[in-house]
């Protein structure tokens, strides 16, 4: 690293003066201009990059809604209202802040996929893939705590679902549940360590995960949706030569994807910042009520996939046994996929039909999760959850049983 | 809270229908109130507690009666749950007048609680002095929240329900709704106020407006649920159409027109920022989309030499 900066580095002048006592230069080549990645990425891997532009946004408008909002049952509805009434563009960072919980969502669900795709997460990227899902994980976490900020009649009621789950572990579920809230019910305890929570530890945990997902993402390399690896072809230079430098080629490139990101973005956050109810749900405007439930409680869409397998099951702890093994197989993917390529696109039939069915599953207990749980939803709901599960559990059989295509030596690219 | 004597509940009733429908435009127009509220409360059709005590009129069916009536059209359901509210929240004509139709009409019970007055004229262009003389409750300051004088007290004594805050009805339960609730009242001799609601079954609420729209008769038929598992065969009233049963001051055109403005009030009210979000909003995406024209063209002359 010390010489790699010396040959590049301006050794006069302030940088001069600078890189002899931090490695500026030096990092920026390592991370970014000397950093190589495979030129045939495509649409699928914009949404790395917009994560993290989501996650910067995230925690921007955080702090001045942090400025103004007051946690705390009797005075926490009303700071919200107080921010979209009289903060000066406080509504403005009220709904980059709703409508930028739901795009990470949509950002991270979509980025999983990729990795679906084309195998990102086989070997030599399992830790790369495991750090990736504690970050779903920690995510989920801050954006529930997030929702109950708000204390509106459904925060209180989603609140109450989701951790009574907890209640539903033997033996120590009761006092465990206790012990979340810090009180009887979920009341005013509830709500300050929650905001505790969602301001100041997760985003420090998710921070923490990102840099190490990074880091562990510039030591692997990207994959590239061929699944062969630009490493094993060098050039004279030392250099893959199937790579291009990340800086400037996908800085450049990413800036386009940022730019229609925002576009879409924004005119969620000016034209439709409820989504239909479905970003921010209507009995959210009242305030928490512990008289009166909801007419039927479900969580942000972003959830409902798992909450329309929870519900699927008769008995609740089964139901939420099944709920917490549909996010931990997610952990496991490395390893039931034993599929001699890694892209979809050399893999057989076999697993074009299991990935094709488990979006279509995916999508279909979102929906499940957003209606009321009676009739002939509940039948769907199980069906799919089978479905949902089928798709793990066969994997280790239909990654090894189906025809490969061969993998070139070289990218698809077309200039 | 203890209840009244029926007598004097079914008085406090008719006053706060009075009170709210009757003192609101008497004060608009500037009248002493004084004066006007007798010859009102002797000619208002709003004491919808007597017209449903009052037999079925000439023409029209006894309140909440079953329509007996066979024959083409009789049948025809109107279909209140798809009435749409149709206001334009950049229209300030239209939100002018809600906002006088609600301190005229609404305020006596209920409040505005984050909204201010002074907030209210700004954003409506609303002149200093006629938000003083029309909106700002005598005795409040300008600057104050449009905060009702009715307590929460003697709502729940005399409606038996603390008349709610409206500052977020319009978010809480949409536009259509507010519009439904309002045009939905029909007379119904077994309710306190005399009148129901389709939109809010059991409401506790007197129908305020009758003196402007009149009051309806529900025709209604009688059909049969069908058992369901458990729950056995029953029979319930499913809703037809209304008829004129008292008329009011307005036309069905005037009226919709009315609580289509109040809708727009609270539609801003439920969201003040709403007009400039939604005019802002169109820079702003025109913005990004040019801009993401240019870096796509930068990246095109970057990715040029990318064989």
């Amino acid at each position: 690293m010390a010489t790699a900066s010396s040959n590049t580095t301006p050794q006069k002048g302030f940088m001069g003066w600078l890189n002899k006592r931090l490695p500026v230069n030096a990092f920026l080549e390592n991370q970014l201009t000397g950093y190589y990645a495979p030129k045939n990425l495509n649409f699928w891997y914009f949404f790395g990059s917009l994560a993290l532009l989501v996650f910067v946004l995230q925690i921007l408008t955080g702090i001045f809604l942090t400025m103004h909002y007051k946690p705390g049952e009797a005075i926490a509805f009303d700071s919200v209202e107080y921010i979209m009434r009289e903060v000066e563009y406080g509504w403005l960072i009220r709904y980059l802040h709703s409508t930028g919980a739901s795009f990470f969502f949509v950002v991270v669900y979509l980025h999983m996929f990729r990795a679906l795709l084309y195998g990102s997460y086989r070997s030599p990227r399992e830790l790369l893939w495991l750090l990736g899902m504690f970050l779903y994980l920690a995510l989920m976490a801050e954006a529930f705590m997030g929702y109950v900020l708000p204390w509106g009649n459904m925060s209180y009621w989603g609140a109450q679902v989701i951790v009574n789950l907890f209640g539903t572990i033997p033996v120590v579920g009761p006092g465990l549940v206790e012990w979340i809230r810090g009180d009887y019910g979920i009341a005013d305890s509830t709500l300050n360590r929650f905001f505790a929570l969602h301001v100041i530890a997760l985003p420090f945990a998710i921070a923490l995960l990102v840099a190490l997902h990074l880091v562990a993402l510039h030591e692997t390399g990207s994959n590239n949706p061929d699944g062969n690896d630009i490493k094993d072809k060098v050039g004279k230079d030392g250099k893959p030569v199937d790579g291009i430098p990340f800086h400037p080629y996908y800085t450049v490139k990413d800036i386009v994807g940022v730019g229609v990101f925002l576009a879409i973005f924004c005119s969620v956050v000016f034209f439709a910042p409820t989504f239909g109810g479905l970003f921010l749900e209507k009995p959210n405007f009242e305030p928490a009520n512990p008289l009166s439930t909801p007419e039927h409680i479900a969580p942000v869409w972003y959830f409902t996939a798992f909450y329309a397998m929870l519900r699927a099951v008769p008995d609740q702890q089964l139901g939420a046994l099944i709920m917490l093994l549909s996010i931990l197989l997610l952990f496991l993917l490395p390893w039931l996929d034993r599929s001699p390529v890694r892209s979809i696109r050399y893999k057989g039939i076999l697993s074009k039909i299991a990935l094709g069915t488990f979006v279509v599953t995916f999508i279909a207990l979102s929906y499940l999760g957003l209606m009321p749980a009676d009739g002939v939803y509940v039948l769907l709901a199980r069906i799919f959850t089978v479905l949902y599960f089928a798709f793990f559990l066969l994997m280790p059989w239909y990654t090894r049983a189906e025809q490969t295509k061969p993998v070139p030596q070289r990218v698809t690219y077309h200039a | 809270m203890r209840k009244p004597p029926a007598v004097l509940r079914a008085w406090l009733v008719q006053a706060a229908i009075l009170s709210c429908g009757v003192l609101g435009p008497v004060a608009l127009a500037q009248a002493p109130a004084a004066d006007a509220a007798p010859e009102a409360a002797a000619a208002a059709p709003a004491d919808a507690a007597a017209t449903s005590a009052a037999p079925g009129g000439a023409a029209a069916p006894a309140p909440g009666a079953v329509d007996a009536k066979e024959g083409e059209g009789a049948d025809e359901v109107v279909h209140w749950n798809h009435w749409a509210a149709g206001n334009e929240i950049n229209n300030i004509g239209s939100l002018q007048r809600g906002a006088r139709n609600f301190v005229a009409y609404c305020s006596g019970c209920h409040s505005l609680k984050y909204s201010r007055y002074s907030r209210v004229g700004q954003d409506l262009s609303i002149p200093d002095d006629q938000l003083e003389q029309f909106l700002v409750t005598p005795g409040d300051s300008k600057n104050g929240y449009m905060l009702t004088t009715l307590s929460a007290a003697d709502g729940e004594a005399w409606f038996g329900k603390a008349p709610p805050d409206l500052s977020l009805i319009t978010r809480a339960k949409g536009t259509d709704y507010v519009f439904q609730f309002l045009k939905t009242f029909y007379a119904d001799p077994n309710t306190a106020t005399g009148v129901n609601n389709l939109a809010l079954p059991g409401t506790a609420m007197p129908h305020v407006l009758a003196e402007l729209q009149g009051v309806n008769a529900g025709v209604f038929r009688e059909v049969e649920v069908p058992a369901q598992g458990d729950v056995p065969a029953s029979k319930k009233a499913e809703f037809i159409r209304f008829e004129p049963y008292v008329a009011g001051r307005m036309s069905e055109a005037e009226y919709d027109e009315f609580v289509r403005d109040t809708v727009n009030f609270l539609d801003y009210v439920g969201e003040p920022a709403k007009a400039k979000r939604i005019s802002m909003g169109v820079w702003v995406v025109l913005f990004l989309l040019a801009f993401s024209g240019f870096a796509y063209l930068l990246k095109q002359e970057y990715w040029k030499d990318v064989k």
